[in-house]
C-alpha cells in the first residue's frame, strides 16, 4: 500500500527556528524538569529569564534529541551526556576542517633526494 | 529463518558470565551508536548489538536461545522449536523496539504484548523512535538522510522520499508499508541541518492516537569541483602565471552561474578570494571562496622550453625558497 501527499513543507531545525519550552518537549518527549536539568547543565543555553519566557533554537531541538538517545542508548548520566554532546560537536567540526584540508593536498609522488 | 550468532555479535563466548556480557556490549554500544559512529554500517551494528544484549542480558531469553544448539552458523536457516515464543512472550517491548528486532528474534520470542511502557532501545538516523511517550499510542518518530547534490541545495525545490513506515495492524501485529512523500526542500539548505516533519512519522496505534514525527537529516552529495561548508562555497580556481603576474579577468563558476573574477596583479598560488553572497542563498547568504592555484602550461615543444628559458634568464635573481633559506 503507499500513500501520496503532495509537496510538504517542513521546519528548518536551524538557528532561526525558535520554539517555547512547552514545544521542546512535546517534539522531544521529554518533560520540563527534564529540560531545566538541561539548561542548569548548560547544556541548553536558552534565550529569556524564566521557563514560561525560555526560548529554544533549531539547533537546540536537535541538541535535545541527541541527548536524550545517548542518554538512553548508552546510558549516561546528565554530566556524561553534556560532556559527549560537545566532543560530538568539537569531532564534527574537526571532521569538516580535516576534509577541507585533506581537499587542498595535491597528489603525492616519491622523489629523489642526494647530498 | 536465519539464524543469529548473539554471542559473536557481542564478541564474547557462549559460556560468558553476565557482566562479561554487559560489558561487551557497554563498548560495543558506544563505538556503534548513530550518533557517535561514522561508519556506514553503524546502525545496522547498533542494532544488532542491541537484539543481542536483549537476549543474552535476560537468563530465561538466554536459555531459550541456547536450547536452539551451538551448531549453527550466521545466516543458516533454523526452525524455532515448537512453542518457542511466537506469541505472548516479549511484554516490554515498546513498538520502536519490537520494530527494531530481526524475524530471527520474533520468532524465538514473540511479539505480543506490544506497546509497553519502555521506551525504544534503537535509535539514530534511519533508525525508529525516541519518544519517552507520554501518550499510550503515539506512533514513533522516524529519522531518515536525505541526499541533495550542491545544485538542488542551492535553488531548492521538491524531492520524492519512499520510507518504508511500521503499521500495527488490527491483530497488534507489526507490518511494513511503502510511504511516498513529496517533500519541499529550501532553497539554502546546509549539509547536517534536520527538516521536521510534524505527524509523518509511525502511525499511532489504538483509534485517534497520534502519529509520530519525521525528521530528515540533509547530507550532500560529492560534488565534482564545488565543497560546501555551512553555506559558504568553496572552489580552486586554477590560473595561468601570466593571470596570476599582471592580473586579469578570468570566468569563475559559481552555483548561479559563470561569474568574470578579477584577478589583482601579483596573486601568487593558495591566495583566496572572497566572492560576497555567492555561496548557498540565505540571510546572509554564504560566500564564495575561490583558492587561486598557478597552473604552468605544459614545456612540451622547442618553443616551450625556450619561453620558460627566457624566464629563467630574466629573473636570475628570483629565489622562491628564499623563505626557506636555502
Amino acid at each position: 500500500m503507499s500513500t501520496n501527499i503532495s509537496a510538504l513543507e517542513g521546519v528548518i531545525l536551524d538557528e532561526r527556528t525558535v520554539v517555547t519550552v512547552t514545544e521542546l518537549t512535546q517534539v522531544c518527549g521529554l518533560s520540563l524538569e527534564q529540560v531545566r536539568s538541561m539548561v542548569s547543565e548548560g547544556m541548553l543555553q536558552p534565550r529569556g529569564a524564566a521557563p514560561e519566557q525560555w526560548r529554544f533554537t533549531g539547533i537546540e531541538v536537535r541538541r535535545t534529541r541527541r541527548a536524550l538517545r545517548l542518554q538512553r542508548d548508552l546510558e549516561l548520566n546528565l554530566a556524561g551526556t553534556a560532556l559527549a554532546l560537545d566532543l560530538l560537536d568539537e569531532v564534527e567540526w574537526l571532521r569538516n576542517r580535516v576534509r577541507c584540508l585533506e581537499h587542498q593536498l595535491g597528489d603525492l609522488a616519491d622523489a629523489d633526494g642526494t647530498n | 529463518m536465519e539464524y543469529k550468532d548473539y554471542y559473536k555479535i557481542l564478541g564474547v563466548s557462549r559460556e560468558a558470565k553476565p557482566d562479561e556480557i554487559k560489558a561487551a556490549y557497554r563498548k560495543l554500544a558506544r563505538k556503534y551508536h548513530p550518533d557517535v559512529s561514522k561508519e556506514p554500517d553503524a546502525e545496522t551494528r547498533f542494532k544488532e548489538v542491541n537484539e543481542a544484549h536483549e537476549v543474552l542480558k535476560d537468563p530465561e531469553k538466554r536459555a531459550q536461545y541456547d536450547a536452539l544448539g551451538s551448531g549453527w552458523q550466521s545466516g543458516d536457516h533454523v526452525r524455532p522449536p515448537p512453542g518457542g515464543g511466537a506469541r505472548g512472550r516479549a511484554e516490554g517491548f515498546s513498538q520502536e523496539e519490537a520494530d527494531q528486532f530481526s524475524d530471527f528474534f520474533s520468532s524465538l520470542f514473540g511479539m505480543g504484548g506490544m506497546g509497553g511502557a519502555r521506551a525504544g532501545r534503537s535509535s539514530g538516523v534511519g533508525g525508529a523512535g525516541m519518544h519517552a511517550d507520554p501518550f499510550a499510542g503515539r506512533g514513533s518518530d522516524q529519522n531518515a538522510r536525505i541526499r541533495l547534490s550542491l545544485e538542488e541545495a542551492y535553488k531548492g525545490g521538491t524531492r520524492q522520499l519512499r520510507l518504508e513506515v511500521p503499521d500495527i495492524d488490527a491483530q497488534g501485529q507489526v507490518t511494513r508499508r511503502t510511504k511516498t512523500l513529496n517533500v519541499r526542500i529550501p532553497a539554502g539548505i546546509t549539509e547536517g541541518q534536520q527538516i521536521r516533519l510534524a505527524g509523518q512519522g509511525g502511525a499511532g496505534f489504538g483509534g485517534g492516537a497520534q502519529a509520530g514525527d519525521l525528521f530528515l537529516e540533509v547530507a550532500f552529495e560529492p560534488h565534482p569541483i564545488f565543497r560546501a561548508e555551512g553555506k559558504d562555497i568553496h572552489l580552486t580556481l586554477p590560473i595561468a602565471p601570466w593571470e596570476a603576474a599582471r592580473g586579469a579577468s578570468v570566468p569563475v563558476p559559481t552555483l548561479g552561474g559563470t561569474l568574470s573574477l578579477k584577478i589583482p596583479a601579483g596573486s601568487q598560488s593558495g591566495q583566496r578570494l572572497r566572492l560576497k553572497g555567492r555561496g548557498l542563498p540565505g540571510k546572509p547568504a554564504g560566500d564564495a571562496l575561490v583558492q587561486l592555484e598557478i597552473r604552468n602550461p605544459p614545456a612540451d615543444s622547442a618553443e616551450a622550453q625556450a619561453a620558460f628559458e627566457a624566464m629563467a634568464e630574466h629573473f636570475t635573481s628570483f629565489n622562491p625558497r628564499a623563505t626557506l633559506g636555502v
